[in-house]
């Protein structure tokens, strides 16, 4: 039995001293001005004209997309929609960094992330429209992607359910000798729920090589951060947990790459979880269900969009002489038409056949579920018109 | 063949998954050097080191999250909730996540390989919270198998057969039988299967349905009964879900009678759907209202434990009522 000490690492004071908030400052690594050049002290992270300008491309589609599906949802041709917009730049930076091996546990803003990894068109819009094409059947609302080739987990309506589980996922990764980590995006106002505390925690006593990925953006849904927590935001119980923290522009590509790719590193040198709080502002509404004007100002979102993460990667890719104008035009009226035509041809493919609706609840369909089943097609051939999706192709 | 008490046959089922399957992974509270607090797990991390059988921090949500992603990720996750009381702070990770990855995911994704190992139940002096028998709550949850042992021999091979069923299994494990049950456990390896009930004695008159612990209660008032002259058929549900339904409806169709027992309150009790159930498929052969003999709607008490139990002179006077009727 070996003898422990849990003061080993206090220290003593003779004084009543309360410890304050704010004494340890969390600073926020920022290596892009506004204008697109360095700061000073800033060191350019190693980055290929190639990772670089896929970055700004996906970023540059990700825009586009979201701003059809808005429209898309507002025409009721989607029930549901979730933009990114001003945000992009956290998603896509960090998956930048990442390795294709490594699986992405996300919320439900981190559309970049899974277009980076090169989800199609056709994909968001299959699951978008829950067509017999989408490999999740059609059984989730809009936007909860999720695809095995790409190591990307499907995503959950429930907020921070992830957070543990990207422990767990990541402790079975080193368990199998993989050279692999698990990135868990998440925001500030989901950061509140339990699951935070014990994923973290979780992580950290079990080495896990996770990446925590906050993206603080201000809101959840109405609620100011102000409102969430009284604490130096999310950064600052990364410490608390014993877990590796770093604070980063969220609205800087480039700091978002360097800060995740040297979070990747460690996770795999140490093997331990690493927290990264990206500051950043939801330009978007929550989502199509929500109207943001009853509870902020155009204002503040004017001073924002001065620092939309798409212009400042613009003007840095032009200083260093990889931005090509018409090739950038190209691909907007490209990825443009594309949405459309993909949007177009999703709608038109039909649901999945009944049967799935008692599939994968198991593993196998258990007796009870298939007389289930067998009484509910038997009811749907009586009323047809009133299951007017199913009724055609029930056999 | 061996003796040993429910905790050695549990034991022993997770010494013989460990030993096969490298990826198998025990955690929870206390079940690392400790060997847990009934000893379950006792030995495991040092026969299989620390990396495959370890504590975690006091967090029931947490322990369930972890192993929903260990289990996503493909490892064979085996989790202890230390009391079944406990569990409920991991009641949306389990109701919300484990029950619903592969649906959600169209079968891209599963929790298939985890299992949920859990002691429940009272009459050990626990008071409200170390005597729960929450199994109706999870029963409402499609995507969850459900599994109870009555004594060790039914304990391993059903533990064996959660464990690699591919399907997540809430394993409950009734703690006031383990030390108090001993019985003659093969050492090799054999599973029973889920999902199947299991006739325990044969009989003519009524049928008495339990599971767990129960199975005890119902074998004493089967024997009161008998003295009475009244035959009774003894069935062990095994599995809460999926549940073998055609197996107690035709036990019923046979003796025209019905009592269902557990320790869990009356309302909302599992043995609610199963009077449900059964009432719709042996309408014409029932002779009596199905009985049911259950824990009281209150919280689990202490003081009046032995009076909140559903135990065998209660079942046995309904045994009579039923048949009288």
């Amino acid at each position: 039995m070996q003898d422990r000490n849990h003061l080993a690492r206090v220290t003593t004071t003779h004084q009543v001293h309360i410890i304050e908030n704010g004494l340890i400052d969390i600073p926020m690594l920022q290596v892009l001005k506004p204008d697109g050049t360095l700061h000073e002290q800033a060191e350019e992270p190693e980055i290929t004209q190639e990772v670089a300008c896929k970055i700004y491309d996906t970023m540059e589609y990700i825009r586009i997309l979201d701003e059809r599906m808005i429209g898309a949802q507002r025409q009721g041709r989607i029930s549901f929609y979730l933009a990114s917009t001003g945000e992009e730049a956290a998603a896509v930076g960090s998956a930048a960094a990442l390795q294709p091996q490594d699986m992405i546990m996300s919320q439900y803003r981190e559309q970049g992330a899974l277009a980076y990894r090169g989800y199609t068109t056709a994909q968001f819009m299959n699951q978008m429209f829950s067509n017999e094409k989408d490999p999740n059947k059609g059984r989730q609302m809009p936007i909860h992607y999720g695809d095995k080739a790409l190591n990307f987990m499907t995503i959950s309506s429930p907020l921070g359910t992830q957070i543990p589980q990207a422990a767990g996922y990541a402790y079975g990764q080193k368990m199998a000798g993989l050279d692999a980590v698990t990135i868990c995006y998440f925001g500030e106002g989901a950061a509140s729920e339990g699951d935070f505390h014990a994923g973290l925690n979780m992580a950290a006593v079990l080495h896990c090589p996770a990446i925590f990925f906050c993206r603080n953006n201000g809101y959840a849904i109405s609620t100011p951060a102000e409102e969430q927590f009284a604490g130096d935001g999310i950064a600052s119980r990364g410490l608390g947990y014993g877990v590796k923290t770093i604070r980063v522009d969220g609205n800087d590509p480039l700091a978002v790459y360097a800060a995740t790719l040297k979070a990747r590193e460690l996770a795999l040198s140490e093997r331990c979880p690493i927290l990264i709080e990206a500051m950043t502002y939801r330009l978007a509404a929550h989502s199509t269900s929500d109207d943001p004007t009853g509870y902020r100002s155009r204002d503040e979102e004017d001073k924002w969009r001065l620092k939309d993460p798409i212009q400042r990667m613009a003007k840095w890719l032009q200083h260093k002489g990889w931005f090509d104008e018409a090739a950038n035009k190209a691909l907007i009226d490209e990825s443009r038409q594309a949405v459309l035509s993909a949007l177009k041809e999703a709608e038109k493919i039909p649901v999945n056949p009944i049967d799935d609706m008692v599939t994968d609840v198991y593993d196998k369909v258990p007796p009870h579920l298939q007389y289930q089943m067998n009484e509910l097609k038997a009811h749907i051939e009586k009323y047809p018109q009133a299951y007017p999706k199913t009724a055609g192709r029930n056999k | 063949m061996a003796k040993m008490n429910l905790l050695q046959a549990i034991n022993n089922a997770l010494v013989t998954v460990m030993e096969q399957d490298k990826q198998a992974m025990v955690f929870g509270e206390d079940v690392g050097h400790f060997g847990g607090v009934f000893r379950a797990t006792s030995n495991l991390q040092e026969k299989f080191g620390k990396s495959r059988c370890f504590n975690t921090p006091l967090t029931e949500q947490g322990i369930i999250g972890f192993a929903n992603g260990l289990a996503a990720q493909g490892s064979t996750a085996i989790a202890e909730i230390q009391f079944a009381d406990y569990i409920f702070p991991a009641f949306d990770q389990i109701v919300n996540e484990t029950a619903k990855f592969r649906y959600r995911s169209g079968g891209q994704f599963s929790c298939g390989t985890l299992t949920i190992r859990t002691p429940y139940g009272g009459g050990i002096a626990g008071g409200l919270y170390h005597s729960q028998s929450p199994e109706a709550f999870f029963a409402h949850c499609p995507g969850l198998k459900i599994v109870v042992p009555r004594n060790p021999y039914q304990a391993k091979g059903l533990l064996l057969a959660a464990i690699r069923d591919n399907n997540p299994v809430l394993f409950m494990e009734p703690k006031r039988l383990y030390r108090a049950s001993v019985s003659e456990v093969p050492e090799e390896d054999y599973e029973l299967p889920l999902g199947k009930a299991d006739v325990v004695q044969e009989g003519t008159d009524i049928t008495l349905l339990g599971w767990g612990a129960q199975i005890e209660i119902l074998q004493q008032a089967a024997e009161m009964a008998l003295e009475d002259g009244i035959s009774c058929e003894i069935v062990d549900l095994r599995s809460i879900s999926p549940w073998d339904a055609q197996t107690v409806a035709e036990s019923v169709m046979k003796t025209g009678r019905l009592l269902i027992n557990h320790e869990a309150p009356l309302t909302g009790g599992f043995a609610s759907e199963i009077a449900a159930t059964i009432q719709d498929k042996c309408f014409l052969y029932l002779e009596a209202p199905v009985a049911r003999v259950c824990g009281l709607d209150t919280p689990y008490p202490l003081a009046h434990e032995k009076e909140y139990m559903p135990d065998q002179y209660k079942t046995y006077e309904a045994i009579k009522r039923t048949l009288k009727y």
